[in-house]
């Protein structure tokens, strides 16, 4: 379980050259694999925007969920974040980093959409100050 | 070695709260962790803060996109097959940092200098793509001085620009190191943060070609 792990991405030790042509295979597979599905995750969002099929309301949604999915393939596939027991802590940091992240971005649009709400539409303003 | 090794389960493993020794290193029983895992620990923690950064700006422009003060909306600027186009750049860029890695862990110096060269080839052409859609936009008076959403546009997407012209230079510099002094255990730990510094500015561009891009052109 740890053994696999460490052979792959961030985990890999210096000077551990056993089976160094398994390995690499293995890791071109790896990436091999990431790009197909990262390929086909961007595919599918640019058909989505340009498609009349889905209903409209509907399609930011779909391309937010797209994102997320295209952005775990790149955390996987390409940063090689992985359950092992040495990823504990990358996984942690992590999971704090998508908090902040989540309470700056959620948190601005919907205070700044409640702002915008309660103020005085901009031409009422100006006509004020005539 | 002696005989009362805590790391071997001597222990009955069927009694009540009995736990498989944890032997990986860095939990105690393995010793402490390898000094490439901390490396790319620290990295990867700057990697967030750096997240966060983008997070700003992205709350910004999703503040501002509507913001356009009479001037042109996102579906009257937006070109989606220039975007495809510095999509597809960027994501075969970060794949080819990936064959990059993998010839660093076999030690060949030819493989190495290739893939590093086609990873930095693809990334100048999506610079140039994104300069010619920021000109262009200069052009015909859209400029970030136009409107809040241009303004907001302009930052968000220059900021991931400047980050990838810094990500070049960084390309080069690794290129020499690896050609003047090897393979060392050093290098390939600085190598390993640009690796990562690679892929991560593919996560962003992920973002904006999706939520600004994309979705801008059905608002």
């Amino acid at each position: 379980m740890t053994t696999d792990a460490d052979r792959q991405g961030l985990e890999h030790e210096e000077g551990d050259k056993d089976g160094a042509s398994d390995e690499s295979s293995a890791r071109l597979a790896n990436y091999i694999i990431g790009l197909g599905l990262a390929i086909l995750l961007t595919a599918a969002s640019f058909w989505i925007a340009k498609t009349d099929l889905i209903y409209g309301p509907g399609i930011p949604v779909a391309l937010a969920t797209l994102a997320v999915a295209q952005m775990g393939i790149h955390l996987v596939f390409f940063l090689h974040l992985t359950t092992a027991p040495d990823n504990t802590n990358n996984i942690l940091a992590l999971a704090f980093g998508l908090l902040i992240v989540g309470l700056i971005v959620f948190g601005s649009v919907w205070i700044m959409a409640h702002l915008n709400h309660n103020l005085m539409p901009m031409q009422q303003i100006m006509q004020m100050q005539r | 070695m002696s005989a009362v090794d805590s790391t071997i389960p001597t222990s009955d493993p069927y009694r009540l709260g009995w736990q498989a020794p944890n032997l990986s290193r860095g939990h105690g029983g393995g010793g402490p962790a390898t000094k490439r895992v901390i490396v790319g620990y620290g990295f990867w923690l700057f990697l967030l803060s750096d997240i966060v950064i983008f997070s700003c700006l992205f709350a910004t422009y999703a503040v501002l996109a509507d913001a356009t003060a009479g001037g042109p909306r996102a579906r009257d600027i937006f070109e989606l097959n220039r975007v495809a186009l510095e999509t597809a750049c960027l994501l075969t860029s970060s794949f080819f940092c990936g064959l990059a890695t993998i010839a660093v862990a076999r030690r060949n110096q030819v493989l190495t200098q290739v893939t590093l060269t086609i990873t930095g080839l693809l990334g100048l052409a999506f610079l140039l793509l994104e300069a010619s859609e920021f000109s262009a936009l200069a052009a015909h008076g859209n400029g970030p001085t136009r409107s809040a959403f241009l303004t907001g546009f302009f930052t968000l997407v220059g900021c991931h620009g400047l980050h990838v012209t810094a990500g070049l230079l960084w390309l080069g510099t690794m290129m020499a190191q690896f050609y003047a002094k090897g393979f060392r255990p050093d290098i390939g730990r600085r190598f390993l943060c640009f690796s990562m510094f690679w892929h991560f500015l593919d996560i962003i561009w992920v973002a904006i070609f999706s939520l600004v891009y994309l979705v801008g052109t059905r608002l």
